[in-house]
């Protein structure tokens, strides 16, 4: 026989102002198996804990309910307490009487005889508990990091700059990201690649850090501490470690009309390229979908102006398999298509551009070398017409039901800019609210508008028409003024919704990594652990969990550093006791068990069993693995023979605890 | 049934199935409103006025929206504007004698060519 | 009528401007169509749509006889054609409400009583639908004896086919193709421009011309200052409002399916005059 101990808190009044907390120690002495109850205000107090490992001590307890807030809670914290009386932790039960008692009802006698059947059932399952050991398992020590934007950079620094080895697998042919292609950046107005080129430098050349440029992870196979993942390094038929980067090839080479995605198709590139000039690595591809020599096997250019021999049409694409501890999802946005926008005539005339497409004219290494130019003519705008929220706050169908969020600060950012480089050309900007929750970002703005005479207008264009003059007709509400606006514009600009790169959605298949139903990665908590995916060893780097500006993803990309740090600073993990295994002599080797399990625990294999009558028969059985195993419980419902059964959760616990509440 | 307002407001939202609260003041709907300059009210005040109650100021003035359905079409929160000012007319000319336009009227606005899909559809929307 | 085509029957509702003051775009939409191997049957029972959907939740009574064409081409078990795009926007969104079986639904099915509850099975497709779809543009184009040869034609939508988007669904709201790749079939060229998917005043022209002036006159300086040479839409209230206003050297109106019988070939059965094709 067990000699439990009950421990009842009050939880303040939490507990105390609905249940009659007394009455239920005192009911709860009584049953089989208690040979101690007490209750306290706060259990999980020093003192509170300090009476449970006193009561231990004192008693000889073999087991412990606390009655008490939700397990989530403070479930490890009284284990801990176990642990430091000399009791098993797996010897103690918590029987939650806040969540699911106090907080939910408010007659006070039905809920304290409610909190005393909890704590019966409680103590029932405790009487059945065998204490339980938790295995372990190792940990590699080394990180991957998916995606090779600012997030994807500065975790990687942060993770090798405290001595562990770090991957960044990137899908375009260099690092940098949607940073690279930006001008200047708020509130500072730095220019962005002086503040990003160094940093992508910086983890070219770290010793911890390897770049896998052009690549993708193709597929992710096991648990936190050890997963293994295999990358496609996409053949860009130069070979990586002898280009120069001198760029010979580029200038020579005969195709040139494939649309430069760096400047968003708004000027032309060549079929072997350098994406940009600072590019790490520094090394060219070449495009198959375009590239003469790929697709008939005429030209040649490139492979004869080449001094470092560096091209070879024959490479294929690569597959290495890595083993990592931790991985961090860091796959950025893109701004959506505007199809659905055409009341902005976006797709009837290229002086209608989006945002990111006019920070790449205002750029000095853009299609137009820094000068704003209209793109239809090639002429100087003077009226500029800003329309924010296109396709952002949208429950229409349409577009996102977010707020995009950067979207306020750059629109104010290109205004400045615009008005600062050419005070000739007039700039409105059409708004809902104008969001500028930073630091700096509000006087940021104000100087936008007091300082440099940016014309804000609360409303929002309704229509432009392109006329035939070359002119944008823009047709706008002014709230204040209660007038419709005409303006004849030279180019409009829409500040088009960020979402997720859609290479995130397979990713999160591939990781089992939750994501909502805007392709953003879920967080464990939304604010206590905003870092963290659900999912144990998968963290969570920049605008891929949330829209954000280059301060938040900085912020964000140290964070999932730190946390991937404290994993792979350990050399073993602590694994959950609580797991399935399998009771051999009843297994009959049907399978369910390993089909419903979600995360490929089960395995089946021959064993030799010594038969009764002295034969030896060899059958087909089930066997868990610890490690991987969470404990969901699936293959202990699926198994039709009863072998499977949960340590921690048996068949017979939960048999006890129902009859404890029917009695 | 010219009830009070707040009797009328009711029965404008419940007519027309619209939920005010959605409209976030953004005014696109008047910004592509192509009869804006004819309006006493502009879309973007209805939808408020709808809120706050002012329906007898509106039922005065809501025939100069054309339902050709660009603030339905192009509004971010899907609040249907149109439906409001069809629901406050129904409000009028639900009353009797209290159509806006009137069967003896039509002989003087009438030409040879015009079709009487003109008249049908002014008459559905103006009258009962 | 070509050898070897399949003859495709529809049901047909032709409304009544299509019956009087529009006799032309019925006219040609018939012949047309027979030329292509399909019938349009018209309903043997129909009555005015309305030329309006109105959109308050407890209209019933406005919108019944849109819901017994409906059940007539269901009865036929065939689609239901319309040409005239009022006619088309009412019967589309009426057939809608009954397929969401919500209040207006279950009103209007307790007040006709049918042996069989409508619910919207029957399938609504413009004119142009047919063509793009059942019959197909291609087709159309090696089906064209004359032409249009390069001659810059302007689609004029109107709002009344495209919206609301989500019911209608007949092509992208704001930047619509089905019209234009009609005109690039019977030969023409297509003329983009801003203002062909807005207003052009529709009924309130009977009250105040006024405003369907500036309105029509926004649409047609829009496609004049285009290129357009002549203008095509589906609905006779647009092709009146469109007519009556404008700049003075103002370009012509037709309806669309009077420039498909042209290109066709079966226009001047009967006498009537070419657009101009033939220059």
């Amino acid at each position: 026989m067990q000699k439990i101990g009950v421990f009842v808190c009050h939880c303040g009044t939490n507990i105390a102002g609905t249940v009659d907390v007394r009455a239920v120690a005192e009911a709860l002495k009584n049953e089989p198996g208690v040979a101690f109850s007490t209750d306290y205000q706060y259990m999980c107090s020093e003192a509170g804990q300090n009476i449970i490992k006193n009561a231990i001590r004192d008693n000889h307890l073999t087991g412990a309910v606390i009655c008490s807030c939700s397990p989530r809670m403070h479930e490890a914290t009284f284990r801990k307490t176990a642990v430091s009386a000399g009791l098993n932790p797996y010897m103690l039960e918590i029987a939650n009487i806040r969540e699911q008692c106090s907080w939910i009802h408010k007659d006070t006698a039905a809920a304290t005889e409610k909190a005393i059947i909890l704590g019966k059932a409680a103590v029932a399952k405790v009487n059945l508990n065998s204490p339980l050991t938790a295995g372990e398992s190792p940990v590699s020590k080394r990180a991957l990091v998916i995606g090779g934007g600012i997030a994807g950079i500065q975790t990687a620094l942060d993770i090798a700059e405290a001595g562990f080895k770090v991957d960044i697998v990137e899908k375009s042919p260099t690092i940098g990201g949607k940073m690279a292609q930006l001008d200047k950046t708020f509130p500072t107005l730095d220019c962005a690649a002086c503040i990003l080129t160094p940093k992508m430098v910086e983890a070219a050349q770290h010793e911890n850090i390897t770049i896998y440029s052009y690549s993708e992870v193709a597929e992710v196979k096991g648990f936190v501490g050890n997963f293994s993942v295999k990358i496609k390094r996409k053949a860009r038929y130069v070979k990586e470690d002898v280009c120069t980067g001198c760029g010979a090839c580029t200038e020579k080479c005969p195709q040139k009309k494939v649309p430069n995605e760096f400047n968003l198709g708004m000027n032309k590139r060549s079929a072997i390229y350098i994406p940009f000039a600072q590019a790490v690595p520094k090394v060219a591809a070449i495009d198959p979908d375009y590239c003469t020599m790929l697709k008939t096997g005429k030209c040649g250019i490139c492979s004869k102006v080449c001094t470092a021999k560096a091209i070879d049409y024959t490479q294929q694409d690569e597959y290495i398999e890595e083993k990592y501890g931790a991985i961090v999802a860091a796959t950025g946005y893109n701004p959506i298509s505007l199809e659905k926008f055409d009341e902005f005539a976006y797709s009837q005339s290229p002086d209608v551009v989006t945002s990111l497409e006019y920070e790449r004219l205002m750029n000095a290494a853009g299609p137009t070398n820094g000068t704003l130019l209209r793109p239809s003519d090639g002429t100087h705008p003077h009226t500029i017409v800003f329309v924010q929220c296109v396709g952002s706050r949208d429950i229409s169908g349409c577009g996102k039901p977010y707020c995009s969020k950067i979207c306020c600060m750059y629109t104010a950012k290109h205004a400045m800019l615009t008005r600062e480089k050419y005070p000739d050309t007039e700039v409105y900007v059409f708004y809902i609210d104008v969001r500028t929750p930073g630091k700096n970002f509000d006087e940021f703005y104000r100087r936008a508008v007091e300082d440099y005479d940016v014309h804000y207008i609360k409303g929002m264009v309704g229509k432009v028409a392109p006329s035939a003059d070359g002119k944008l007709m823009v047709q706008a509400s002014d709230l204040i003024a209660d007038e419709q606006l005409h303006i004849a514009a030279d180019m409009v600009v829409l500040a088009a919704a960020i979402e997720p790169d859609k290479s995130a959605r397979p990713l999160a298949t591939m990781l089992t990594a939750s994501m909502d139903t805007n392709d953003f990665f879920t967080e464990a908590h939304p604010k206590l652990r905003p870092v963290e995916s659900p999912t144990a060893g998968i963290f969570l780097s920049g605008t891929c969990q949330g829209p954000k500006d280059i301060p938040e993803t900085v912020s964000q990309a140290g964070a999932a550093a730190v946390k991937v740090i404290g994993l792979l600073a350990k050399d073993k993990l602590t694994c959950n006791p609580c797991v399935a295994h399998s009771d051999e002599l009843l297994c009959n080797g049907c399978s369910s068990c390993e089909k419903v399990c979600p995360y490929g625990a089960i395995s089946y294999s021959d064993k030799e069993f010594k038969m009764p009558d002295r034969t030896i028969a060899i059958r087909r059985t089930a066997s868990v693995n610890a490690a991987v195993c969470q404990g969901c419980g699936a293959c202990t419902v699926a198994c039709p023979s009863g072998a499977m059964d949960l340590n921690g959760f048996s068949n017979r616990q939960i048999m006890a605890e129902v009859d404890a509440i029917c009695r | 049934m010219s009830g009070t307002n707040s009797d009328l407001t009711e029965q404008v939202l419940r007519t027309s199935g619209v939920n005010v609260r959605k409209c976030m003041r953004c005014g696109k709907c008047s910004g592509t409103c192509p009869s804006y300059g004819e309006m006493e009210y502009h879309p973007h005040q209805f939808v408020y006025m709808v809120e706050k109650g002012e329906i007898d100021a509106l039922m005065k003035s809501s025939y100069r929206c054309l339902s050709c359905m660009a603030c339905v079409e192009r509004c971010p929160r899907g609040v249907e504007p149109l439906k409001l000012i069809e629901a406050v007319r129904l409000m009028v000319v639900r009353q009797q004698g209290q159509n806006h336009l009137k069967a003896d009227q039509i002989p003087g606005l009438l030409d040879e060519e015009l079709p009487q899909q003109a008249i049908v559809s002014a008459f559905r929307k103006y009258s009962k | 009528m070509k050898e070897g085509q399949t003859i495709m029957i529809f049901s047909y509702y032709p409304g009544c401007t299509l019956k009087t003051k529009a006799k032309d775009l019925d006219r040609y939409a018939r012949k047309s169509a027979e030329y292509l191997g399909v019938t349009l049957e018209e309903l043997p029972e129909w009555q005015c749509c309305g030329a309006s959907y109105p959109m308050a939740r407890d209209e019933i009574a406005t919108k019944l006889s849109s819901v017994r064409a409906l059940m007539s081409a269901k009865e036929l078990d065939h689609d239901l054609v319309t040409v005239c795009s009022a006619c088309h926007n009412v019967i589309k969104q009426v057939n809608n409400d009954m397929k969401n079986g919500g209040n207006t639904a279950k009103k209007v099915n307790n007040y006709l009583n049918p042996e069989v509850e409508y619910n919207g099975e029957t399938n609504v497709i413009h004119y142009l639908e047919m063509l793009r779809d059942k019959i197909g543009f291609d087709v159309l184009s090696k089906a064209v004896r004359k032409p249009f040869a390069g001659k810059k034609i302007a689609a004029y939508y109107g709002c009344m086919l495209l919206r609301p988007g989500k019911v209608m669904q007949m092509d992208n709201p704001e930047n619509p193709t089905i019209m234009e790749d009609f005109i690039r079939a019977i030969g023409g060229d297509p003329v983009i421009y801003p203002y062909r998917n807005e207003c052009c005043g529709g009924y309130i022209t009977l009250e105040d011309n006024c405003i369907a002036e500036k309105v029509s006159g926004k649409v047609l300086s829009s496609a004049q200052e285009n290129g357009a040479e002549l203008i095509l839409t589906a609905c006779p209230l647009c092709l009146y409002n469109l007519t009556k206003c404008g700049p003075e050297n103002k370009i012509p109106v037709y309806y669309f399916t009077e420039l498909l019988a042209e290109a066709l070939g079966v226009k001047n059965e009967g006498g009537a005059e070419n657009v101009g094709n033939e220059q």
